[in-house]
């Protein structure tokens, strides 16, 4: 079996891709969660980090997964390795 | 109706097509179906109908519907049985999940423990939504382009061999199993709720309707059925927080309001500690606590002083003439004195923390909206408690997540997409539509607690109303009330609350008719059984497929396993059944324990399978057993119920690492999980090169070698 140097870009950019992904997640977590008790101006009546906590950080995963899903579906079609319907 | 269920192999895009449109009607039809049944039991209670039969006919209507599905899509063909056809379209498949997913303890007990403790319950909201992005990211397209029937079978094939697959075997049904014990308790709890039936017959009846489902047509029963689940599950989760927020606010949608309620119960909170009323409340609860010290410091004298006034009070009862009732309440509470020194210290003990743990503000619960407990700006003391908190809040969230990406019944649900790109946009369409659920959650809890606070405290006693009393005769230990102070106002220290009871209870609370409880006990219903019904699928193949086909009998006709994997199902359904009956203690420690074992189980082992084409078998083998072990020696030597199993006396603090509590024992097991993988793969042989090809083949979606 021999990957093309399309092949390794296209893995490269998944790497990519997924890193910065994962980097945001982190940061919405797990930042965010260690600073809850700073971060506690009120946000539409909401001290900020429970909102986070209950829809913020919700709403930002979903979209996380969604971004990437839209990503990589359009990287196959670039790098010629979708699947043919 | 019965024509989508059929078998049909065609995958061209036109019979997709017109597969998908004639989902897309039935679901419409079934949803419109449902809304109109709830709309006819609803005039019906307004003309009399009594409610123990609304009871009845929901369960009877929403299981025989299940059991419908179940039948209508029965099968023996081993991909339909296993993966449902692969033509899951990716927004079914993400209902499915959806429901698969959430559980009883989702449904039920999630907002109740966000109404307990306040921010720190949101861990469970983040955890177990954020798993999801390392499901989409790490997981999901991958194990899909593998494309065989279950987790296991990744692990044999990547991992070269029998040994890597059985200890996936071991773990696949080691999480499952404790996670479907308490499935089946939820189901028999909310049954009993339901019709008034003894706990475990309950327990039974609901098993009929999981096994009818998952027994005939396996994977495509249960996928559909799951769908059907969800639907069911939303409408009833939103109807009652809806309606909860209209009268409160005026406006519709909880989630996006509910933060002005918030800041209302902040106010509210700040009044109520300072209420002398609830100050009286809490220093009676001190006085019996130091009462049951004072006890335990002379037990015999104590027990000696019980026994004289015990006596006392009967006799002059009965000299007075009393009426019979009350002297026999005397002779029963003379009767009931602990006999022995050991058993006295005992019950002393326990009334000396149960008096303890309420006499504290607000009933024990934290401000809702105050992050962590303890102080970071306060004394030493206030700031160890601070960060201890912090550092278990964040534990838990990451033990959550991890497990999430790592349960086998939720990987295995992308094994039935028609493709890759279907299984990404599947997580997608999953996540979705649990959110849709979870971040109304923390609306739910902020909504009851407004009314708790403003509408129920201060009520006098005689005009509580009725939903209370119904609880409290349901199970006292969900619910009881008593004026501790005597002056015939409920205040909010005389309330002892079970969070489990709290979404149950939403409807009655909003003063809502009673088939919306009917609907939400229904709800509540179908999660269980959703959840139920995948993880026993899970256990089943494991031993049918994994370890009887691909371990025993190779050559095993396709038939045969289809069949084996059925009567397995059924004995492993009794046999949690049987465990469940006897309603184990720790309950919710065995369902976050799930998530711990999967977590340090499978995570590292598969992602690594994927992300490092070095990993190999005695990698993988040394690594599965050494996080599984660490979680399991971690909890086994600091949580008490499994101390008292494992006989473990050495005290808990010399067992703790850095305050970390047993629940999040993940924490520990993963990293070591990883570790071992590395070093070992490092210091034996690289894995095949067809294996090392294989991990290359499951990175692309289609390869396409030769004509790139």
């Amino acid at each position: 079996m021999q990957l093309t140097e399309r092949h390794h870009q296209y893995w490269r950019t998944n790497l990519k891709v997924t890193a910065v992904l994962m980097a945001i997640w982190f940061v919405v977590t797990f930042v965010v969660g260690f600073f809850a008790r700073d971060l506690n101006f009120t946000f539409f009546g909401w001290p900020f980090s429970v909102w986070m906590g209950g829809q913020g950080a919700l709403i930002i995963y979903c979209v996380i997964i969604w971004y990437y899903a839209r990503f990589m579906n359009k990287l196959d079609i670039e790098h010629n390795v979708h699947e043919e319907d | 109706m019965a024509g989508m269920f059929e078998h049909g192999a065609k995958t061209d895009k036109a019979s997709t097509a017109a597969f998908k449109a004639q989902l897309n009607k039935v679901y419409a039809w079934y949803a419109g179906g449902f809304l109109a049944f709830v709309l006819v039991l609803a005039v019906a209670e307004q003309m009399g109908l009594p409610k123990s039969y609304i009871g009845f006919i929901f369960l009877l209507a929403t299981v025989g519907l299940y059991a419908g599905i179940g039948i209508m899509s029965r099968t023996t063909d081993a991909a339909e049985y296993y993966v449902a056809g692969r033509r899951v379209p990716a927004f079914y498949n993400g209902m499915a999940t959806g429901a698969d997913w959430m559980s009883a303890a989702s449904f039920i007990g999630m907002a109740g423990t966000v109404y307990l403790s306040g921010y720190g319950g949101l861990a469970f909201i983040m955890g177990w939504t954020g798993g999801y992005c390392l499901v989409a990211l790490f997981l999901a397209p991958y194990m899909r382009k593998f494309g065989q029937f279950t987790i296991p079978d990744f692990l044999g094939a990547r991992y070269e061999g029998n040994l890597p697959r059985f200890i996936g075997i071991i773990g696949a049904i080691l999480c499952s199993f404790t996670y479907v014990v308490a499935q089946i308790y939820g189901v028999g709890l909310i049954t009993t709720r339901l019709t008034g039936f003894a706990f475990e017959v309950g327990i039974f009846v609901g098993l009929g309707g999981i096994l009818v489902c998952s027994f005939l047509g396996g994977m495509r029963a249960v996928t559909w059925t799951q769908v059907a689940q969800y639907i069911i599950l939303i409408v009833a989760y939103m109807v009652p927080v809806v309606w909860l927020s209209v009268k409160q606010t005026g406006v519709p949608i909880p989630q996006a309001v509910y933060g002005y309620q918030l800041a209302k119960i902040t106010e509210r909170e700040k009044q109520l500690i300072a209420d002398p009323k609830e100050v009286e409340v809490i220093n009676i609860f001190k006085e019996r606590a130091a009462a049951a010290d004072a006890k335990l410091k002379d037990v015999p004298a104590a027990m000696a002083a019980d026994k004289a006034a015990a006596e006392a009070k009967l006799a002059e009862l009965t000299a007075a003439n009393a009426p019979a009732v009350q002297v026999q309440a005397a002779t029963k509470a003379l009767a009931a004195l602990p006999k022995t020194a050991d058993e006295a210290k005992k019950a002393y003990t326990a009334a000396k923390t149960a008096n303890a743990s309420r006499a504290l503000p607000l009933a024990g619960m934290p401000p809702h909206a105050q992050q962590f407990k303890g102080d970071p700006r306060g004394d030493a003391k206030a700031r160890d408690v601070f960060d201890t908190d912090r550092r278990n809040f964040l534990a838990l969230i990451f033990c959550l997540m991890v497990g999430t990406a790592a349960l086998p019944h939720i990987l295995m649900r992308y094994y039935t997409t028609p493709s890759v790109k279907e299984a990404r946009d599947s997580v997608t369409w999953s996540l979705f539509f649990i959110f849709l659920l979870y971040f109304t959650a923390p609306a739910l809890a902020v909504l009851v607690k407004y009314e708790v606070f403003n509408v129920l405290v201060g009520t006098p006693f005689d005009k509580l109303p009725a939903w209370i009393v119904n609880w409290a005769q349901v199970d006292p230990a969900l619910l009881s009330v008593t004026d501790i102070n005597k002056d015939g106002i409920f205040q909010l220290g005389e309330m002892r609350i079970s969070g489990d009871i709290i979404v149950l209870a939403t409807p009655e609370i909003g003063g809502l008719p009673y088939v919306v409880s009917g609907m939400v006990a229904a709800g509540g219903l179908a999660a269980a059984l959703s959840t139920a019904d995948g993880l026993l699928l899970t256990i089943a193949n494991a031993l049918s497929h994994d370890l009887y086909y691909k371990m025993i009998d190779p050559n095993a006709p396709t038939a045969r396993r289809v069949t084996i994997s059925k009567s397995l199902l059924v004995v492993v359904a009794l046999a949690a059944a049987a465990v469940a009956a006897q309603k184990p203690a720790d309950i919710l420690f065995l369902v976050s324990a799930a998530f711990s074992f999967a977590a340090a189980t499978f995570f590292p082992v598969l992602v690594l399978g994927i992300f490092w084409k070095r990993a190999n078998r005695w990698g993988a083998s040394l690594g599965m057993i050494a996080g599984l072990g660490t979680t399991f020696y971690y909890m086994a030597t600091t949580q008490p119920w499994l101390r008292g199993v494992f006989g473990v006396t050495s005290p808990i603090a010399d067992n703790i690492w850095w305050g970390i509590s047993p629940i999040s024992a993940g924490l520990f097991g993963v990293p070591v999980g990883i570790v071992v993988i590395i070093v070992v793969s490092l210091l034996t042989a690289p894995p095949k090169k067809e294996t090392q090809e294989l991990v290359e083949h499951v990175r692309y979606p289609d390869l396409k070698l030769g004509q790139a």
